[in-house]
C-alpha cells in the first residue's frame, strides 16, 4: 500500500464536520420526538374497538418496517410536492423519520401496553379514575416505562438511520461529509472520520439514556 | 411506465435478492466466527469481538459501505462495485448475526456445557454437537429478522452507486417523471419479500416461547 493520508481536508472542515453532528442530532431528536407522538397515538388506535381505526395503523406499521428508508424518502420527498406541499429537504427528512421511528415505536409501546395486567386497569378504575386518566396513569407511563430500553436502542437506529436522509440532501453530517469529499476527493480520510463521530454520538446517546434510566426510573415497577 | 421499464426494475430486484443472499450466507460463516469468538475464554478474543460488534452497531451503515468502498481501493484491490458492497454488507452482517448468535448461545443452559465437559467433549465437539444446535433454534426468529433487516439495508448500495432495486427505480424515476408510480412500485416489491420473512419470524418466535413455556 504506497498511498499517502492526507487529513488536511477533514482538519480544515471540522467546524463545519462538527455543526453537521449538530444537524444529526437535531434531526435525530425530532425525529424520536415525533416518534414517541405517532406511537402513542398509534397504540390508542391501534387499540380502539372501531375497526376501521384499527387496520390502517396495522397497514401503516407492516408497510414502514418492511421496507426500506431509502425507498421511504424518496417516496416521501417526492408525494409531498405531489399534494401541494413545498418544505425544505431537512423538513421532510423529519417528518420521514419520524414516521418510519413512529412505525416502530407503536409496535415496541403496544408490547408494553399488553404486558400491562387487565387488574391494573380495573383497579384504576374502581378507584374512581376516569377512563383518561386509567389510560394515561395506569396503562401508558409503566408501559413505557416497560419498554425503555427497546425504545431508546431504536431511537439508537434512528439517530443512525439520519445518514441516509443525505440522499436528499437534508441537512446532516452525511451530506456534510459528501461536500467535504467531493472538494478533496480524500474519501477514506472524510468517511473514516465521520464513521468515528457517529460512534461518539451513538455512544454518548446510549450513556444519555442510561443515565436517564438510572436516574428517573431506578425504582421497582412490580 | 412500459414494459422495458418494468423489466429493468426486475432485474434491479434480482441483484437486491442476490446481494441479500451473498451477504447472507458469507455473513453467517464469519458471524459464526465472531459469536464463537465473543463467547470463548480468551479474554482478548471477547473483547476484539466486543469492540468489531460495538464499531457496526454504533455507527450507520451507509458510513460503513463508504469506508469498505473507498478503503477497499486504497488497499490497492481494484473489485468491482456490486464486489465492494457485497464484502460492505458481508462485515455489516457477520457482526449483527455474531451478536444474535451470542446471545442464542448464551442463553442454552449451562448445565449443557458442563455435561458435555463431563463427558469429555473438546470444545469444537461441544459446540458443534451440544450448544450450537440448541443456540440455532433459539436464534431463529432474530435471525430470519435480521434478514429481512439486510433486504432493506441493500438499498444503501444505491448511494454508493450500486444498481439495485432502489437505484434501478430511480433511474427509471427520472426517467419517466413518474417518482411515486416507480417508488410505489419499488416499494412492493420489497414488502412482497419483507413481509413474509417478517410474519415467518413472529410465528417461530411464538413457537420458541410456547415450546419454552
Amino acid at each position: 500500500m504506497n498511498y499517502a493520508f492526507d487529513f488536511t481536508p477533514v482538519i480544515q472542515g471540522f467546524p463545519e464536520l462538527l455543526a453537521g453532528c449538530a444537524g444529526t442530532l437535531g434531526l435525530a431528536a425530532g425525529g424520536m420526538a415525533l416518534a414517541i407522538v405517532i406511537g402513542i397515538c398509534g397504540v390508542m388506535l391501534r387499540r380502539s374497538r372501531i375497526a376501521l381505526l384499527r387496520w390502517p395503523v396495522i397497514a401503516l406499521v407492516e408497510l414502514i418496517r418492511n421496507t426500506p428508508f431509502l425507498v421511504q424518502i424518496y417516496f416521501i420527498f417526492f408525494a409531498l410536492p405531489f399534494i401541494g406541499i413545498r418544505l425544505n429537504p431537512t423538513v421532510t427528512a423529519l417528518i420521514a423519520l419520524g414516521i418510519n421511528g413512529g412505525a416502530y415505536a407503536i409496535e415496541i409501546i403496544r408490547g408494553g401496553v399488553e404486558s400491562i395486567h387487565k387488574g391494573q386497569v380495573d383497579a384504576g378504575l374502581a378507584l374512581g379514575l376516569r377512563r383518561k386518566q386509567v389510560f394515561w396513569l395506569v396503562v401508558l407511563i409503566p408501559a413505557l416505562r416497560a419498554v425503555y430500553p427497546s425504545l431508546t436502542s431504536q431511537f439508537i437506529l434512528l439517530t443512525l438511520t439520519t445518514s441516509i436522509a443525505s440522499a436528499i440532501s437534508a441537512y446532516e453530517l452525511t451530506s456534510v461529509a459528501g461536500i467535504i469529499e467531493s472538494n478533496s476527493f480524500r474519501s477514506f480520510e472524510v468517511y473514516g472520520t465521520v464513521t468515528i463521530l457517529y460512534l461518539g454520538m451513538s455512544s454518548l446517546l446510549m450513556l444519555a439514556f442510561q443515565r436517564i434510566s438510572a436516574r428517573y426510573l431506578a425504582y421497582p415497577t412490580r | 411506465m412500459g414494459e422495458p421499464q418494468f423489466q429493468f426494475l426486475l432485474r434491479g430486484f434480482g441483484w437486491t435478492l442476490a446481494l441479500s443472499a451473498m451477504a447472507f450466507a458469507l455473513g453467517i460463516v464469519a458471524g459464526l466466527a465472531v459469536a464463537l469468538a465473543r463467547t470463548s475464554h480468551s479474554r482478548l478474543l471477547a473483547r476484539l469481538a466486543a469492540g468489531y460488534i460495538a464499531l457496526f452497531q454504533g455507527t450507520p451503515l451507509l458510513m460503513q459501505l463508504f469506508v469498505v468502498y473507498y478503503g477497499l481501493a486504497l488497499a490497492g484491490l481494484a473489485l468491482e462495485a456490486w464486489q465492494a458492497v457485497a464484502v460492505g454488507f458481508t462485515l455489516y452482517a457477520s457482526a449483527f448475526l455474531g451478536e444474535i448468535w451470542r446471545g442464542s448461545i448464551e442463553a442454552v443452559p449451562h448445565g449443557q456445557t458442563d455435561a458435555g465437559h463431563a463427558l469429555g467433549l473438546h470444545y469444537l465437539p461441544l459446540m458443534k454437537d451440544v450448544v450450537l444446535p440448541q443456540a440455532l433454534r433459539i436464534s431463529l426468529p432474530a435471525t430470519v429478522g435480521f434478514l429481512v433487516q439486510l433486504l432493506k439495508g441493500t438499498s444503501l448500495a444505491a448511494i454508493v452507486g450500486f444498481t439495485e432495486l432502489t437505484r434501478a427505480g430511480s433511474i427509471i424515476a427520472n426517467q419517466i417523471f413518474e417518482p411515486l408510480l416507480v417508488f410505489g412500485i419499488v416499494g412492493c416489491f420489497y414488502f412482497a419479500i419483507c413481509w413474509p420473512l417478517s410474519l415467518y419470524s413472529a410465528r417461530l418466535e411464538q413457537r420458541l416461547a410456547v415450546s419454552s413455556r
